[in-house]
């Protein structure tokens, strides 16, 4: 069922007016320090700007050089999945069962001394009942551990806003028919399978998209406030390693082309998103 | 109406304020809390002794944050006159030749007298040009020193009035803490700084070529040595037996001796003032083990903190009044004062005699321990470390000891990655700079 929803100008300038706020701030905000990184991503400069060297792709081919680099392309891969996986379920299990809400705009870095303080392996809440259940926590040595933190971290934070989306969703599902479902003998599951999660899938696309963009760029307060990449690299995800090279240590070529590798990735994630799974939505 | 009534308010504020005729220095410095006030009352202290410049010190977050501020702000043409730098970005600083005024240049032309030899060497050393000209003022700077909980050593059975001071000393100490029940009986704040750094330094080794990058920007890491080797090591093994308890990266570590968890470690000595305020227990502090072994140590210990840059593109004026600022700071009386207030080094000799002469250390016993193990005279290998892209390699440093910590590389495969990925940026600083 498609209906037709277009509104029709008849001056060709008033459209354009009544998004130009919206194409401004895109512009802006989005556009230029994206190409400003592109710019970057191809010049070696020093620290206070003085000096500016056309290096051509030479920031990308040490960061391809770098094993360490390689690697957190697979740590972010595991993040990434976990966060939007645990964020996507976890919220649709609590919108379905209606719970109450959790707080959903907290600064990610609070989120992250919140976590760490719960599991500080000496003191924190989280390990002590840990250890009191025979696991020995220790995320600043034990990389599985310290995974679990970021993600737990991270998923915390962002289950509220799915919540919320989510059960919105399941609200503007037709009463009349569940109603007709329940009727004709379908079980709570039966009808939650096949009428609420096909009527919802438009959401769940949406919150898949944006909690991938989520865990790829917005999480890297999280893992500075709780395990600064560490134990070794473990929990080094890109988006880290482009803030650290960046803002810690001023090295902007090679923090520039970190970004544009890892806007590349995002399109290319999001494009393949479209393709495959929007075909499984039913708008 | 109501817009006019402003302007007209807002013209006349301006005309008061050039009325005054006082040069403002601006000062970015990243001290917080009580030591935020130290900085205001150091700037205080000299508006009052003059009438022609005013020093407005302007918190700028910790260090990382004020020098990405100040690099943006150079940029846009408004950089401060005096930014307060920790000591990894000197190399950085040293080398972004028209960014910066080295201090001994400000000084002479403002026709103060300058004499390096009234520095301590060792703290006024990790600043200096290799032509002797000092680059930066030493501002706060601290050292590695040994701190320990003398009830946990009674407790134990050991003789909590004599500390420590070879590692094999230490080693026993920490399983006859563990012996005792003790969970963490040693742990350290700061790895690379206190177990790569300064230990090179206080057993008079390179920690990296050229006079660790003194001498030059073809500087590569030393790290890989069998003392270096020797010493991670017997960190590791010491890791394996519960004897040290990794507690995380820089200061992290703090938390577990104030709290009594841990009942020795390694930290800067500026930690005095927290442990002094935190700690339920009675204290020791020591000086930092070493391995007798080794020909020429115990030498120096090398410091940490940061030093003041004076920032380029600024008027004759404005530079006279840094350097009547700088001058003030290194006053004796002035210089005494911030040592005995904050812990922290005195940055002359003056400062350190009078404040011995004053019964200072005598009624505060252990706060001269940092100062005794830097009052000497530096070697080629002990006068500091100037590396560039330091940040970095110490983030190196750190992801590979824990590596070594967690068993999954062994202490001599971890040096080396630490000397293969941290060369890898001294080639690209080299390159960057040459």
């Amino acid at each position: 069922m498609t209906f037709e929803k277009r509104v029709r100008f008849r001056s060709s300038w008033l459209p354009w007016a009544l998004v130009a706020p919206q194409l401004l701030v895109v512009v802006l905000f989005f556009f230029w320090p994206a190409g400003q990184a592109l710019l970057e991503s191809v010049y070696e400069s020093d620290a206070f700007g003085m000096s500016s060297t056309f290096v051509g792709l030479d920031n990308f081919k040490r960061l391809f050089a770098d094993e360490t680099y390689l690697q957190s392309f697979w740590t972010t891969a595991i993040f990434s999945i976990w966060v939007a996986g645990c964020g996507l379920t976890i919220a649709l299990l609590l919108a379905v069962m209606a719970d109450r809400i959790v707080p959903y705009a907290i600064a990610p870095a609070v989120v992250g001394v919140l976590w760490v303080f719960m599991f500080t392996p000496s003191m924190g809440v989280v390990s002590h009942a840990l250890k009191q259940a025979g696991v020995d926590w220790n995320h600043l040595l034990n990389s599985t551990h310290a995974m679990t933190l970021i993600v737990t971290a991270a998923v915390w934070k962002q289950i509220s806003y799915n919540f919320l989306f989510f059960l919105a969703a399941l609200q503007s599902v037709p009463k009349s028919l569940l109603e007709a479902a329940a009727i004709d003998g379908a079980g709570p599951w039966m009808r939650f399978w096949t009428i609420q999660l096909p009527l919802i899938t438009p959401t769940a696309f949406f919150l898949l998209v944006v909690n991938i963009v989520y865990a790829f760029f917005d999480t890297f307060a999280i893992i500075d406030a709780t395990t600064s990449g560490g134990p070794g690299k473990d929990t080094a995800i890109l988006v880290y390693k482009v803030y650290q090279d960046g803002f810690k240590a001023m090295d902007l070529g090679g923090s520039a082309a970190q970004s544009v590798v890892l806007m590349a990735i995002v399109i290319a994630l999001t494009v393949l998103q479209f393709r495959y799974i929007e075909k499984r939505v039913n708008y | 109406m109501k817009l006019r009534n402003t302007l007209t308010s807002m013209a006349l504020a301006l005309t008061a304020l050039s009325a005054q005729a006082q040069t403002e220095i601006q000062m970015w410095h990243s001290m917080s809390g009580a030591l935020g006030e130290w900085v205001n009352g150091l700037a205080n202290s000299y508006n009052q002794s003059q009438k022609d410049y005013k020093v407005v010190p302007v918190f700028k977050g910790n260090y990382d944050e004020s020098m990405t501020a100040a690099m943006a702000a150079f940029r846009g043409g408004n950089a401060p006159h005096v930014l307060q730098v920790f000591e990894v970005g000197t190399a950085t600083m040293m080398y972004s030749k028209g960014a910066i005024v080295p201090v001994a240049k400000v000084m002479k032309d403002a026709g103060y007298k300058f004499d390096p030899s009234v520095y301590i060497p060792a703290v006024a050393g990790y600043y200096t040009a290799p032509n002797g000209d000092i680059q930066s003022l030493p501002f706060n700077s601290s050292t590695p020193v040994f701190w320990y909980n003398k009830d946990a050593f009674k407790a134990a059975g050991l003789d909590p009035e004599s500390p420590p001071k070879t590692w094999t000393e230490l080693t026993l100490a920490a399983s006859k803490l563990k012996a005792s029940g003790h969970k963490c009986p040693f742990t350290t704040a700061w790895q690379t700084w206190v177990h790569l750094e300064t230990f090179s330094a206080w057993h008079d080794v390179e920690f990296a070529t050229q006079r660790n990058g003194f001498k030059g920007l073809n500087a590569r890491l030393n790290v890989t040595t069998p003392l270096h080797v020797r010493h991670i090591e017997n960190l590791a093994n010491m890791s394996a037996n519960g004897l040290f308890v990794y507690k995380g990266r820089a200061g992290a570590a703090g938390a577990t001796f104030e709290s009594g968890e841990c009942a020795m470690y390694t930290n800067s000595s500026a930690a005095y003032a927290g442990i002094k305020r935190n700690a339920k227990f009675a204290f020791g502090v020591s000086t930092l083990p070493y391995y007798p072994d080794v020909k020429g140590a115990p030498q120096n210990t090398i410091i940490g903190g940061a030093s003041l840059w004076v920032m380029a593109g600024k008027n004759s004026n404005e530079y006279k009044g840094v350097a009547g600022f700088f001058d003030h700071l290194s006053k004796t009386d002035v210089q005494a004062k911030s040592h005995q207030d904050t812990g922290y080094l005195p940055i002359t000799t003056a400062a350190y005699q009078a404040t011995e002469k004053s019964g200072f250390y005598k009624q505060n016993p252990g706060t001269d321990v940092s100062v005794t193990q830097m009052v000497r005279k530096t070697t080629d290998r002990s006068q500091g470390i100037r590396l560039g892209n330091f940040v970095q390699i110490r983030t190196i440093m750190d992801e590979e000891l824990e590596q070594v910590w967690s068993g999954k590389k062994s202490p001599k495969d971890g040096l080396e990655a630490i000397k293969k990925r941290g060369d890898e940026l001294l080639v690209r600083f080299e390159n960057a700079n040459r």
